[in-house]
């Protein structure tokens, strides 16, 4: 079971952020692939059915190169374990001793997988699953049970963003949706919230309900004001270890039904420019904090929306605000990885909001769609797709990204 | 169709460029002394030798045949063997071949390795494209993680204990202190064996090879020619070779030793108990006792129980790794595939000193190679006889 950590001596040297070894061949990337939706998938051969690992560029059943990622069953026997006392890796090395296992997978092979160390001595039956490690990459864990709690093992807290013991900065609870994810952070064992306010002149619906929680400071943050949010960095951005962006703007109608570019520049200036001002201010502070202790930063947020995949015509200019922001994300993703912390983005399909009022059910709660951040923290996913909305435009779009933008402009 | 002998064929000079724990010089400067000490060994100028065979973890980005410019040298016949443990047999049995249908008259056989400070991490991290995906991001052990899997299992499954590999370490380092060119100079007691610091349990520090730099080789050629050299050699009796060997086994309980044993005591007409001595692939102990069994010189999972009964010093009951193997002379990267080949050729000309098995007259030499992922791939063994 894992304690508070101690408040931090602010003498001491904060080390500085090593990554476990990074490099994977391409066709490897597949189980990264995978992991970064929470999915653990093998290569099966579409001709004669093999399950193979490690990721190859044929079957070694038949020689076919018709291959393709499956879900596969994660029920396993452990067969030998070991503890490693030494590593030739900086990053291993930093955190011995370090439990692995060798596994062999129901459905056929046999693979290395990091521990959790309630699995009972070999042989005994396991879960396996794929997780990305703070280098981003996909690695095998072995765990108890499916209940298994990556968070509470020292080992395999590496691999999520857990917000259980964690200051987390939650960009604007003036939304239904910002207060859910609130109050979700703090019964998922948040240890500070910080919660951003833009006009704090006028008192805000919910504002007397977020007030009296014990782990909550609200503090006035508008993302379209730079000064403001340079101001807010100065003075919390060394101590936050989980950023939640989930300040929005959002109108309907797409080109030709609003005239005049002031409401989309506004969509873009929240959406899209509040996420970079909050990313050159927010971001060279958590990439020095990768490496402080258990309740390092790991995890930046960003509420997007499944419209950035292509784009909704309905809420045509809304949809071009989400896709840039998801791009300033992938940038963001690849600047902060040095780090270890990790950017999830959350695309969403329509929440049950004012700005939804025309589409049709269902449209996600944003209780539910705050539980869906606070699992793909403590899951370590990168990408999340809530709701059935999402998780139908999400298996069109992979499937055919032209067909879904067909559908969408009829 | 039985397979033809290899009448005719010698192997001779057993060379070891002795081992430094690290080196500033290159992967060439190892293989360059050992060939230049082959030639040495059998008088003849690098003119003379028309067959050239190499292997080599660090010799990257040049091969067998950069070398060749590297080194003047103008070979009709050249091998690159890149098969790491397994690369002794296998060069061995090629060059065998070669000098017999007359492709080549005289094969050096070079193997070895530099090793810089940090050369050793960037080896595992790109040893295989296996490794780079799916072991070396676990923990980043190298063969240690390994080999600790095969070894807790193997222990589990046939009642092995710590201090029945203890017993194959210190007999080793017995047989190491009257080898010059061994890398461990003290002896060591079944104590310190049992007391060593854990490296990735249940392997503890004297389970593991130390890496370093060195390079060992030979001269196949033909008798004749050797006789007229007026130099010793031993006469090629067997061999065998495979890779990836049950592949459906989940875990490595054996290798391709089991497949091939009768092949190879068929064409050398021998037995095991006609052994006079044993020289493994020794990077660990757990491999050790794999081979003992394959060979066929106890049934599988009697490993334990023939420890037990045999002592393994040079004038033991079962001389084994009679130099003091890679356990106790260090582990040159493919040098080490050649190491009990070399040792294998000094106890068959008497040139071994004062480790001489006494009357030797055949012996086994067995290779094994590459932990590609969760398993050595290659595995070969050849019978000497003098």
């Amino acid at each position: 079971m894992l304690e508070l950590p101690k408040r931090k001596n602010p003498v001491l040297r904060t080390r500085l952020p090593t990554l476990p070894p990074a490099a994977r061949s391409r066709i490897a990337l597949g189980l990264t692939a995978a992991a970064a939706l929470g999915r653990f998938e093998l290569q099966q051969c579409r001709d004669c059915g093999t399950v193979q690992y490690p990721p190859r560029e044929a079957c070694q059943g038949c020689l076919s190169i018709r291959l393709e990622w499956k879900p596969q069953s994660p029920e396993a026997e452990l067969l030998a374990a070991t503890v490693l006392h030494h590593s030739n890796d900086l990053f291993f090395r930093e955190r011995l001793p370090w439990r692995l296992g060798l596994v062999r997978l129901d459905c056929g092979p046999t693979v290395v997988a990091h521990l959790h160390e309630r699995v009972a001595p070999a042989p005994s039956r396991v879960i396996v699953a794929a997780k990305l490690d703070r280098a981003g990459q996909a690695v095998l864990v072995a765990l108890p049970d499916k209940e298994a709690n990556m968070a509470e093992d020292r080992q395999l807290r590496e691999f999520t963003c857990d917000p259980k013991f964690r200051k987390v900065l939650v960009t604007d609870g003036k939304t239904a949706l910002g207060q859910a994810i609130v109050k979700a952070l703090a019964a998922a064992g948040a240890d500070l919230i910080w919660v951003g306010y833009a006009e704090p002149w006028k008192k805000f619906a919910g504002f007397d309900e977020l007030k009296p929680l014990p782990q909550v400071t609200l503090l006035p943050l508008d993302v379209t004001d730079s000064k403001n949010v340079r101001e807010v960095a100065a003075e919390i951005g060394g101590k936050v270890d989980i950023l939640v962006n989930n300040a929005e703007y959002h109108r309907t109608y797409g080109i030709s039904n609003r005239p005049g570019v002031d409401t989309a520049r506004a969509e873009m200036d929240v959406n899209y420019f509040g996420l970079l001002r909050l990313a050159q201010e927010f971001g060279p502070a958590m990439r020095s904090r990768g490496a402080d202790g258990l309740a390092s930063a790991t995890a930046w947020v960003n509420l997007l929306s499944i419209y950035a995949l292509a784009n909704f015509p309905p809420h045509g200019t809304f949809s071009a605000s989400k896709a840039a922001a998801h791009s300033l994300a992938q940038c963001l993703r690849a600047e902060l990885r040095p780090a270890g912390v990790r950017v999830i983005n959350v695309f969403p399909g329509p929440i049950d909001d004012e700005w939804n009022q025309l589409l049709p059910p269902p449209k996600i709660t944003p209780a539910a769609l705050a539980n869906a951040v606070v699992k793909a923290l403590q899951e370590g996913v990168e990408d999340g797709y809530p709701g059935d909305v999402a998780q139908e435009w999400l298996a069109r779009w992979r499937d055919n990204p032209k067909a879904l933008e067909k559908e969408l402009s009829t | 169709m039985s397979r033809r002998g290899y009448e005719g064929v010698a192997v001779a000079v057993p060379v070891t460029v002795p081992y430094v724990r690290y080196s500033i010089r290159a992967a060439h400067w190892w293989l360059a002394r050992c060939l230049a000490e082959l030639l040495k060994g059998c008088g003849l100028r690098k003119e003379d030798m028309d067959g050239f065979s190499v292997s080599s973890f660090t010799l990257a980005p040049d091969t067998a045949i950069g070398l060749t410019q590297h080194l003047g040298l103008s070979p009709r016949w050249l091998d690159h063997v890149p098969f790491g443990g397994a690369s002794g047999i296998v060069q061995l049995r090629r060059a065998a071949r070669a000098v017999q249908s007359g492709d080549a008259d005289v094969i050096a056989c070079v193997a070895g390795d530099t090793n810089h400070v940090d050369s050793f991490r960037l080896t595992l991290a790109n040893f295989s494209q296996f490794a780079r995906d799916a072991v070396y991001p676990y923990g980043a052990g190298g063969p240690n993680a390994s080999f600790a899997f095969l070894t807790a299992y193997y222990m589990r499954t046939y009642g092995v204990k710590r201090e029945d590999f203890g017993k194959l370490c210190v007999a080793q380092r017995d047989n190491a202190l009257r080898f010059a060119h061994a890398l461990f100079k003290k002896p060591l007691t079944l104590e310190e064996y049992l007391a060593a610091r854990p490296i990735a349990e249940p392997l503890h520090l004297y389970d593991c090879v130390m890496p370093c730099a060195g390079a060992d080789g030979f001269i196949v050629l033909s008798e004749e020619r050797a006789k007229r050299l007026g130099i010793g050699y031993a006469r090629l009796l067997g061999t065998i070779e495979r890779h990836n060997a049950f592949a459906t086994d989940p875990v490595q309980m054996r290798a391709g030793w089991a497949l091939d044993r009768a092949d190879l005591y068929e064409q050398a007409g021998t037995g095991p108990q006609d052994m006079d001595f044993v020289q493994t692939y020794d990077d660990y102990p757990v491999i050790s006792v794999m081979q003992l069994e394959d060979l066929g010189f106890c049934a599988k999972g009697e490993g334990p129980a023939f420890i037990r009964r045999q002592s393994f010093t040079w004038d033991g009951s079962f001389p084994l790794n009679t130099s003091g193997g890679q356990l106790s002379v260090g582990q040159a990267g493919a040098a080490g595939g050649s190491l009990g080949l070399v040792e294998a050729l000094r106890q068959l000309t008497r040139e071994a000193q004062g480790r001489q098995v006494k009357d030797a007259k055949l012996g086994l030499v067995s290779g094994f190679g590459m932990i590609n992922f969760d398993r050595g791939l290659g595995s070969g063994a050849a019978i000497l006889g003098c």
